[in-house]
């Protein structure tokens, strides 16, 4: 990641920042850290004058010997004036009456005088247009000189001169740049770009051409400047990136961080066009994810009647969409905020609902740096928690408020934590909010009022605590603290129409000291709108309003209005002559709003023609209608039109030049134009990868059942597949992998060199025995071909190579036609549709034959595969689930039977044996609520309807457990409508399931799980045990395959392995035992890797107490 | 991107402009400075002000505002990143950042990440591993969050090319971390160790956050008795500092701030151990204690004198606190051992832990 190779590169960063900061070019600071790369920074910026500013009469006379400085032939005197002159320029003054004197030491071959030189040019060129063309041909000449150092700093001040006339000039030197041998040259070339598209819009077409060249250079010093030109330039032009696509992803953390943060934001825009939403089937909300096999387990059934194609298919996230995630997220641990802030947005817009929480962490992080990021991070993050609460939850602490936090960072954290409370953290919310009030920054208070009422409004457990609050802090001493109080109760009341005449009455003798009008106006409002339930009162609060009338603010006047209104309608006799006294003073009122709005309310309610006009019959429920309750919500709610972390973001408005993320497309456009003559560098197994490849492995069967494009893209998936396995270890040259997996299947038909040679030249070039990138590229390009010219079933299961293509299987029958699929295997992008019926093939053992088929599995496993196996060891004892006295009778048992459950391949399969212990017959047994916690899914076990007294039925319940110890939780419903409330927590033994592969490959895969993903202990049985013991108690407690063919006593070391139910993650066991004449007390070691360090860990767990027996 | 870039000081001269495109007149400022003028304390200034025509995007940072203008939309973590790096690189340059020496310095030169053929006679390495704590304690004592912020600052003078690995003892203790561009991530992922090419000099090579699982030893406990209503115009106020889980080692440079209201005109206290000083402008009370000892608790007591009239704050002021732990990493992380490959002399290699305060706060 973070390769040796580029420390010249990333090296003069600091530098740069600094030197090219303030040098002759921003962009070189700006978007490319390596601007300064070895020397060629260092540019002179701020002078000091020798004096502090005089009067003008001193300035022209410091001008004059400015100028002989200048004119003498030592360097040093030149250089000395120059320092000056850019300090004058640093500071603002205007020095261009020195451009004649100075402008003639460009040809100086001091270089730091021609440095300066060009600082200067740079700033005034554009005020002296004419003088400035004297320097072009100095320029010309350096871009021919040999030094690259000079040559960029030649075009960079060329391009850098704000004179039209030089437009075609400059053309020609970025042309001619592009092509520099120099990456430094061609990244100032790309620099280059968008200065001249600005001086000159027209020149956009060949600009486009140019930067098409740049797109595809593979220097990592120059892509970043190169996406930023097309950024600046063209962003439009899509097009572009699909070729380039996967390269950028691949070299992406090789790049320098300013152009990361370009490189990344343009993906993001890029993706969003290009790949399907991730979230489409989830629909909106905050749920987890609902499983993967519930869709495709629908989809299989009904495909095989007409409705093909019709329906949503089944969502699988384009390979490069995965590409994509994948490369962004090691950026995560950047130090350069702005490309953490990248990632996130990133993810947040692109990635599946579960795998944003991914950035929770690095975002906390950014919180701890400078105010001004915190401040910004803080704006996204508030604007994420009004969608996905979840992913902040477990850090709301960290967005506690602490009294040196400046008072805009108070809020945001105020908004993030009212944004983040839910029932179970309400109260802590609640007791920081307490403190906060006390707070001596009163916006701050206010804010905090506010934010209680909106959790007030929003958690229904604590409405009634938050207004008994707000309610006691209205007695408050300080005055603000009441105001915002008695708006914020206000509008708690009007959400809450019930029955709070106590506080209606407690605010209405308010009005007599509170002095700030909003809470006035707010008060009376209330009284207006809820007279009925103070009829006493009301009419008194109108009488001392009308007393005081005329003092008032104009939105307290208006509100008297409207009380004297509502009041005058509701009980005329007491206020009626109030209401005219009002009316009358509001008319004469220097405020039009209010003489209008008391012209329009006499006549609603003293209407000119009696009371028994249309309009009077109208004004009891024009006024008293009832009015919707004002909905507290997050001011943030609605920033998210805007691209996370932007400008428009931060601001909530449309900045200049902001683009819109475009919204996902219905259907993917065609992912084969990413398709790059590029061969694709490697790709490292990592987990987010992990479901894509679980599904690969059943590509075979969704190829049955899936319509024919479907398939085969399944089967190129398969083979994307196959290049990510062997990207292992696999280093012969195309033609043996080809060759060695066609004997590892006998099934499958020599590889089609015919087809091989449709791939790329790369890819067939690989004949060097080189153990790069390029290789496993090519690997799996011949790999697919040889797959593409075989049969249909051959192509299905040898593409599908890791996984378990069952021998005894019949091959199933799908398969796309020749042309067609060559033409479409080629492309390594798409995914295969997910797991169909594969499980009720024999070849898994089935239900019934749990040992059988395991022997002929073992046999097969020579190649590099990994291939399921039915269970090696079925537990027989059950264990008691519920029993007779809390069941009221009815005990529960259960067993794992350790074979696939019929619903879903992700769970485990629970044998549940019902007995009736009661005299009385029971009906009726069935699943009742279910209470499943962190996306576990459970499969009902089929309701039992009648079960005799003293009578025992079995049926089986399948538990997603999602690879945890969670437990699922559920009731169990008898006819009698007794509920028993259970609770089964699977051990991690039982969400695995069995696989065997080589013993090569066993180590392989062992020596990538190594570090944090191993998982080691010993334990020391009493007695020395044997090899078949200790197998037997492996196999006991965990649902694993016996690896070692050698069952004889002798061997010292046990392997096992086996995948998690849910997600397929490989478990690999290996139990080392001391020699056999170790005698007692000698230790067994046990080593569980696992790249999901919990079930590694949870597992060694189980198996030290087990080997303890 | 970024058009221009002024400096300002805080009596508000424009005293560095620079521009990257056309020239944008300084009197663009002038949105800045409405802004500055509104906000009660420099950091209170908007990060971004909208103005007609340009954004500004500003930092504030020791004593100055840099404040950069930009005319369309882009990340402004960007443009702040940025800036804030330019103020690390003048620190970098000239030891710190001051109008003054930004006025006196204009040349700079170009220090590459390593020099080829770096040749040092002592070779050394060193490493010092600071670790902050931050924590909000309430007012009856208990610990409302804590958290550590770990940083790895490194010296490493070396001749060569040498090529470092370095180990932990407990590498799971990290929950979050940010590395130097050096460090080869996938080794970090794969075997939880660290290995680079450091560059020359000085650098920060890791930064790393502990704090969501594991219980974060909070050192120093203060017993305060604050009160400003015991009679009219006057106050109350007794603090103990105490040490409370400090693993056998001395708490050293212990510092006590408090902020008082603004109805607080004097403070008359008398400290057990250590200095102690009132600003009545900002009124910044500080007690510089020092060493804390087990056997005799430093103390301040004394009474505070308010403004006549006016009514007694309501809430009492948080204290601020800082210290630090040499010789001790709060967390229990530590260096297990340090590899170098690619030179063949044989280097001279320290770690230092340090544990100080970070954000500490403790609410009365």
């Amino acid at each position: 990641m973070w390769d040796p190779k580029m420390l010249p590169r990333i090296a003069p960063m600091a530098t740069s920042v600094g030197a090219a900061g303030f040098g002759a070019d921003v962009r070189s600071g700006m978007a490319a850290g390596g601007g300064g790369g070895g020397g060629g920074g260092g540019d002179i910026e701020y002078g000091n004058e020798a004096t502090p500013a005089g009067f003008f009469s001193a300035d022209f006379k410091r001008h004059d010997d400015l100028k002989q400085m200048l004119d003498s032939s030592k360097d040093n005197l030149k250089l000395e004036a120059m320092k000056r002159i850019i300090g004058m320029v640093a500071k603002g003054r205007d020095a261009s009456d020195l451009f004649p004197a100075v402008v003639k030491n460009v040809v100086s071959k001091n270089i730091e005088v021609k440095k300066l030189v060009y600082t200067y040019l740079v700033r005034y060129a554009e005020e002296k247009q004419d003088l400035a063309l004297l320097s072009i041909s100095t320029f010309q000449r350096a871009l021919k000189d040999p030094n690259q150092l000079i040559r960029a700093n030649a075009l960079r001040v060329l391009s850098s001169i704000r004179v039209p006339v030089i437009v075609p000039i400059m053309m020609l030197a970025i042309n001619d740049s592009v092509v520099d041998m120099s990456p430094y040259v061609r990244k100032t070339a790309a620099h280059a770009i968008p200065k001249l598209y600005s001086l000159d819009p027209g020149q956009k077409e060949e600009l486009v051409t140019v930067i098409e060249k740049l797109l595809a250079d593979r220097t990592t010093l120059v892509v970043g400047s190169a996406v930023m030109a097309f950024e600046e330039v063209c962003p439009e032009r899509i097009d572009l990136v699909h070729k380039n696509f996967r390269k950028l992803c691949n070299v992406l953390v090789d790049i320098e961080e300013w152009g990361q943060v370009i490189i990344i934001n343009m993906l993001t825009h890029y993706a969003r066009t290009q790949f399907i939403d991730p979230n489409l089937q989830d629909g909106p909300g905050d749920q987890p994810e609902r499983p993967f096999y519930d869709d495709s387990e629908s989809e299989s059934e009904s495909e095989g009647s007409d409705a093909e194609g019709q329906k949503r298919k089944p969502y699988v996230m384009d390979q490069d969409h995965a590409l994509l995630l994948r490369s962004t997220k090691p950026l995560l641990q950047s130090r350069n905020a702005a490309v953490v802030m990248g990632v996130a947005q990133l993810y947040h817009h692109l990635a599946p609902r579960s795998e944003v929480s991914l950035v929770t962490k690095a975002m906390i992080r950014l919180l701890r740096s400078h105010r001004e990021v915190q401040s910004v991070v803080l704006t996204c993050i508030a604007s994420m928690t009004t969608q996905r609460k979840g992913m902040f939850d477990p850090y709301l602490k960290s967005f506690f408020v602490r009294s040196c936090d400046s008072s805009h960072i108070k809020i945001l954290k105020l908004e993030i934590l009212t944004n983040l409370a839910t029932e179970s953290s309400i109260s802590i919310v609640l007791r920081e909010f307490q403190t906060y009030i006390a707070s001596h920054d009163k916006t701050f208070v206010a804010a905090t009022i506010q934010a209680i009422g909106r959790c007030a409004s929003n958690i229904a457990d604590v409405t009634d605590t938050c207004l008994q609050g707000l309610v006691a802090l209205l007695s408050n001493r300080d005055e603000s603290v009441v105001a915002e109080s008695v708006v914020v109760i206000k509008k708690l009341l009007q959400t809450q129409p019930g029955e709070h005449k106590e506080i209606i009455r407690h605010m209405a003798r308010l009005v007599d000291h509170i002095k700030i009008p909003m809470a006035r106006a707010s008060i009376l409002w209330l009284i207006g709108e809820y007279c009925d339930r103070i009829p006493r009162i009301a009419p008194d609060v109108l009488r001392k309003m009308a007393k005081t009338f005329i003092n008032e603010e104009d939105i307290v006047k208006l509100q008297i209005v409207n009380l004297a209104s509502k009041l005058c309608l509701t009980n005329p006799e007491q206020t009626e002559l109030l209401a005219q006294y009002v009316y009358s003073l509001a008319r004469y009122d220097p405020s039009y709003d209010l003489r209008d709005r008391v012209r329009l309310m006499r006549h609603l309610v003293f209407p000119a023609d009696g009371p028994n006009s249309r309009l009077g019959k109208y004004a009891r429920r024009i006024f008293m209608a009832t009015k919707p309750a004002p909905r507290l919500e997050s001011s943030f709610k609605d920033r998210d039109q805007f691209q996370l972390g932007s400008l428009s973001h931060y601001i909530n408005a449309r900045a200049t030049g902001y683009r819109e993320l475009a919204s996902f497309p219905a259907e993917a456009p065609d992912p084969t134009v990413r398709n790059s003559v590029v061969p694709l560098p490697e790709r490292p197994p990592e987990p987010a990868l992990q479901p894509t490849r679980q599904r690969g492995f059943y590509s075979d069967s969704s190829s049955e059942d899936e319509s024919e494009d479907s398939d085969s893209d399944s089967s190129s998936s398969g083979s994307g597949e196959s290049s990510g396995e062997s990207s292992s270890g696999e280093s012969s040259s195309s033609e043996d992998a080809a060759t060695a997996r066609t004997k590892a299947r006998a099934r499958a038909p020599p590889p089609t060199r015919g087809v091989s040679a449709l791939r790329p030249p790369q890819a067939s070039s690989s004949d060097s025995d080189e153990d790069d990138s390029d290789e496993e590229g090519s690997t799996s390009g011949s790999g697919s071909g040889s797959d593409s010219g075989s049969e249909s079933d051959g192509s299905a299961s040898s593409a599908a190579a890791p996984a378990a293509p069952p021998p005894a299987a019949p091959a199933p029958a799908g398969g796309g036609g020749g042309g067609n699929s060559v033409d479409l295997l080629l492309e390594l992008d798409s995914v295969p549709a997910p797991l169909g019926t594969e499980l009720l093939t024999p070849s898994l053992g089935g239900l019934l034959s749990p040992v059988a088929a395991s022997g002929a599995a073992t046999a097969t496993a020579k190649a590099d595969t990994i291939e399921l196996v039915s269970a090696q060891f079925v537990p027989s004892e059950y264990r008691e689930l519920v029993n007779p006295i809390t069941g009221s009778g009815l005990q529960v048992r259960y067993r794992y039977t350790r074979a696939p459950h019929l619903y879903s391949a992700a769970m485990t399969s629970v044998e549940l044996s019902f007995t009736n212990t009661t005299q009385q017959e029971m009906t009726d047994i069935h699943v009742g609520q279910k209470a499943l916690t962190a996306g576990l899914t459970l499969h009902e076990f089929a309701p039992v309807s009648l079960l005799a007294p003293g009578g025992t039925v079995g049926s089986t319940l399948g538990v997603d457990f999602r690879d945890s110890t969670h437990a699922a939780r559920f009731d169990i419903v008898t006819g009698g409508g007794r509920t028993v409330p259970v609770s089964l927590a699977a051990p991690m033994g039982e969400i695995l399931r069995p696989v065997t592969m080589s013993d090569d490959l066993f180590q392989r895969r062992r020596a990538q799980l190594r570090g944090m993903n191993e998982a080691g202990g010993s334990v020391t049985p009493a007695c020395c045990p044997t090899p078949t013991d200790v197998r037997k108690l492996v196999l006991a407690a965990v649902n694993v395959a016996a690896l070692s063919s050698d069952t004889g006593d002798n061997e010292r070391q046990l392997r096992f392995a086996g995948q998690t139910m849910s997600s397929g993650t490989l478990v690999l066991i290996t139990v080392g035992l001391p020699a056999a004449d170790g005698g007692d007390g000698a230790a067994v070691t046990v080593t569980v890797n696992c790249e999901k360090m919990v079930v590694g860990n949870m597992l060694l767990k189980e198996l030290k107490t087990q080997l303890l027996r | 991107m970024i058009h221009s870039l002024f400096i300002i000081n805080h009596g508000g001269d424009v005293f560095l402009e620079k521009h990257w495109k056309s020239v944008i007149h300084r009197s663009v400022c002038d949105y800045f400075f409405d802004a500055q003028s509104r906000a009660d304390d420099p950091v209170d200034v908007p990060p971004v002000i909208t103005t007609p025509h340009h954004y500004l995007i500003s930092v504030y940072r020791a004593g100055l505002y840099f404040v950069s203008v930009c005319t369309s939309e882009m990340m402004p973590l960007f443009v702040i990143e940025f800036l804030h790096r330019v103020v690390d690189t003048f620190k970098d340059y000239f030891g710190d950042c001051t109008e003054s020496l930004i006025k006196e310095h204009y040349v700079l030169s170009n220090v590459p990440w390593r020099r080829s053929a770096v040749k040092y006679t002592n070779n050394e390495a060193y490493f010092d591993v600071v670790e902050e704590v931050d924590a909000i304690i309430d007012r009856s004592g208990s610990t409302v969050f804590a958290e550590i912020q770990g940083y790895i600052d490194c010296s490493v003078k070396l001749s060569g090319m040498p090529d470092l690995t370095m180990t932990f003892i407990n590498p799971r203790l990290f929950d979050d971390f940010s590395f130097h561009p050096c460090v080869r991530f996938k080794r970090w992922e794969s075997e939880r160790l660290l290995s680079f090419i450091p560059p020359d000099g000085s650098f920060r090579l890791m930064s790393y956050h502990i704090g969501t699982q594991s219980v974060v030893a909070v050192p120093l406990y203060v017993r305060h008795n604050i009160s400003f209503k015991t009679g009219p115009g006057t106050g109350r106020l007794d603090l103990t500092v105490g040490p409370k889980q400090t693993m056998g080692r001395t708490v050293e440079n212990v510092l006590l701030e408090i902020n008082m209201p603004k109805q607080v005109l004097n403070c008359m206290l008398t400290p057990s151990q250590g200095r102690v000083t009132f600003d009545p402008v900002s009124r910044l009370l500080s007690w510089t204690v020092g060493r804390v000892e087990q056997s005799k608790l430093p103390n301040l007591r004394g009474s505070l004198s308010l403004q006549t009239g006016a009514p007694p704050p309501d809430a009492n002021p948080a204290i601020n606190l800082q210290f630090t732990i040499s010789q001790l990493a709060v967390s229990g992380v530590k260096v297990n051992r340090l590899d170098m490959y690619g030179e063949k002399y044989k280097p001279f290699k320290g770690v230092k832990y340090i544990t100080r305060a970070g954000r500490f706060q403790v609410r009365t």
